[in-house]
């Protein structure tokens, strides 16, 4: 069966029973492949039903592609043999580090944007789409830093698509997150990105540091999207077309309907968007 | 700055505690850089609150975050999948609580991370009664019974630490154990749901025994030794009945 992915939503096993259940057309679900990398039990068996009525998207938070080091051996393995096992629609990752002398920090750690270090990106990235037999989309991930960079974002990663044959997750949150951290353009940022190479979008909420003093804004996914980051997502749709969205939600879970209608919206925003591009099917 | 450099750094200070730190310079001067460092504290103490809900609860949640963050930066995780995270927590409150009120936490922490175990581990079919009971006395003595490979057990012989680690996951009205003596315990995975049983010593010994390779005639005739007590038929039948076992193995005659 082919199935358009439309806009989707980032699955928690606490609303398992309603996603299951869940008919909306174009829905598909989201989860981060770590929490799956298991022998077996309820949760593999849960993730194995959920594929068995949606698509999937598997969007990995460690693998470390912004590492000096190659990502991990055995973690490629075993992401290799849950990729195989459920035979997701999409597989992701992220322009970030997390590991280092055998140690792994649960967060997205920034990547300076040299050339070394694109050459260290581009290099894991291959790694890692040898070791899936498939291509993958690298996602931005939110700044909280000024860093020695040599090299802009979207070159950047423009230039990682063109060495690794990758494709992109935009994540529009995170470029209105880092444009207000860093004092830069998110328009300009979203006109400069090449549609061509959009494989998902993402979208979530954000919500400003607890110590206001620094001005800063988190990339929390503990609230609804706010306008002007619905406003990018319609501006970079109207441009390149509609592409698998989805929508993030970790903390402070609202009621599945409640966010059952915030991904709808989504889905208003991909369908008022031009067909210009093929759709990724499932 | 080459990428090991820069990564080297910023992992160094995203480590440190406040007061060793050194004159914060480079990213780590910057007050975004108290964002990486929150996140990724908070993230490896969350893992071990959630990982360990026994303990929370016993400890509360104040104690519970202070020890779960000097745990975390003790040994931080070594990869992405935290449902394996935390297993040097039981050793970590023992030496935390030395001489303390509460020496029979790190046990209860001990039966939290066996059920995390046996929640994520291999599916396998379960050995039942029945299928003992059809093989005559002869071959059932020379077989071998396999554990299921989600069994877990552990004795522990100075507290009760099974009915007390029960207590804290069910939020039992009434914490106190019936009994204050050594108690073992049998997590068990026959479908899907993880199932706990308070067992004795000598079910303890029976399925190392069987985890040992040795045939069931050995296994229950060493435990017998040992055991004045032992039942072997009700000891058998208790485990089997809890999905202990996955396989019968037989030698080939």
């Amino acid at each position: 069966m082919t199935r358009a992915l439309g806009a989707g939503l980032g699955f928690k096993p606490e609303f398992a029973e309603d996603a299951l259940a869940a008919r909306d057309p174009g829905l598909w679900f989201e989860v981060h492949p770590e929490n799956y990398l298991v022998a077996g039990g309820p949760r593999l068996a849960l993730l194995e039903a959920l594929r068995s009525t949606h698509p999937l998207s598997l969007h990995g938070v460690s693998a470390s592609l912004g590492g000096a080091a190659p990502p991990d051996a055995d973690h490629l393995r075993r992401l290799a043999a849950l990729v195989d096992r459920v035979a997701p629609a999409l597989v992701s990752e992220h322009l970030a580090w997390s590991r280092a002398g055998g140690a792994y920090a649960p967060d997205l750690l920034p990547v300076p944007r040299t050339t070394e270090a694109l050459r260290r990106v581009v290099a894991n990235v291959s790694r890692l789409q040898d070791a899936l037999r498939r291509p993958v989309a690298i996602e931005n991930p939110s700044h909280y830093l000024r860093l020695d960079h040599a090299w802009g974002e979207v070159d950047f990663l423009h230039e990682l698509v063109r060495r690794s044959g990758c494709g992109l997750l935009v994540d529009v949150n995170n470029v209105f997150v880092s444009a207000s951290n860093l004092g830069l353009d998110a328009a300009a940022w979203i006109d400069a990105i090449d549609g061509d190479a959009v494989m998902e979008i993402h979208v979530a909420g954000h919500r400003p540091d607890a110590d206001p003093s620094t001005g800063l804004l988190i990339d929390s996914h503990d609230a609804p999207v706010v306008a002007p980051v619905w406003a990018l997502l319609e501006r970079l749709t109207a441009r390149i077309g509609p592409r698998p969205t989805l929508l993030e939600r970790d903390g402070h879970l609202p009621p599945f309907a409640e966010l059952i209608a915030e991904r709808g919206r989504a889905q208003s925003v991909l369908a008022a968007a031009p067909r210009l591009a093929l759709e990724v099917t499932a | 700055m080459t990428l090991v450099e820069f990564q080297t750094a910023f992992w160094r200070d995203l480590w440190a505690e406040a007061d060793d730190r050194a004159p914060p310079e480079g990213p780590a001067a910057q007050p975004g850089f108290a964002v990486y460092r929150n996140t990724v504290l908070k993230g490896c103490a969350e893992a071990l609150v959630s990982l360990y809900p026994a303990v929370h609860r016993l400890v509360g949640d104040d104690w519970m975050r202070a020890v779960a963050l000097d745990a975390a930066r003790a040994a931080p995780p070594a990869g992405g999948d935290l449902q394996h995270y935390g297993a040097h927590f039981p050793a970590f409150l023992d030496q935390a609580l030395a001489g303390g009120d509460w020496p029979w936490l790190g046990e209860v922490a001990r039966l939290d991370r066996l059920w995390s175990e046996c929640h994520v581990a291999a599916d396998a079919p379960v050995l039942d009664l029945h299928t003992i009971a059809a093989l005559d006395p002869g071959r059932l003595a020379t077989a071998r019974l396999v554990p299921h490979p989600a069994a877990r057990w552990r004795w522990c012989a100075d507290w009760p630490a099974f009915s007390l680690w029960q207590a804290a996951r069910t939020a039992a009205a009434d914490p106190n154990p019936p009994c204050w003596h050594g108690q073992g315990a049998l997590l068990t995975r026959p479908a899907g749901a993880v199932l706990g049983l308070a067992i004795d010593s000598a079910d303890c010994a029976l399925l190392e025994a069987c985890a040992a390779g040795q045939t069931l005639g050995e296994a229950l005739d060493a435990v017998q030794a040992r055991h004045a007590c032992f039942d072997p038929g009700a000891s058998l039948g208790r485990l089997l009945q809890q999905g202990a076992f996955a396989a019968l193995t037989e030698m080939p005659s």
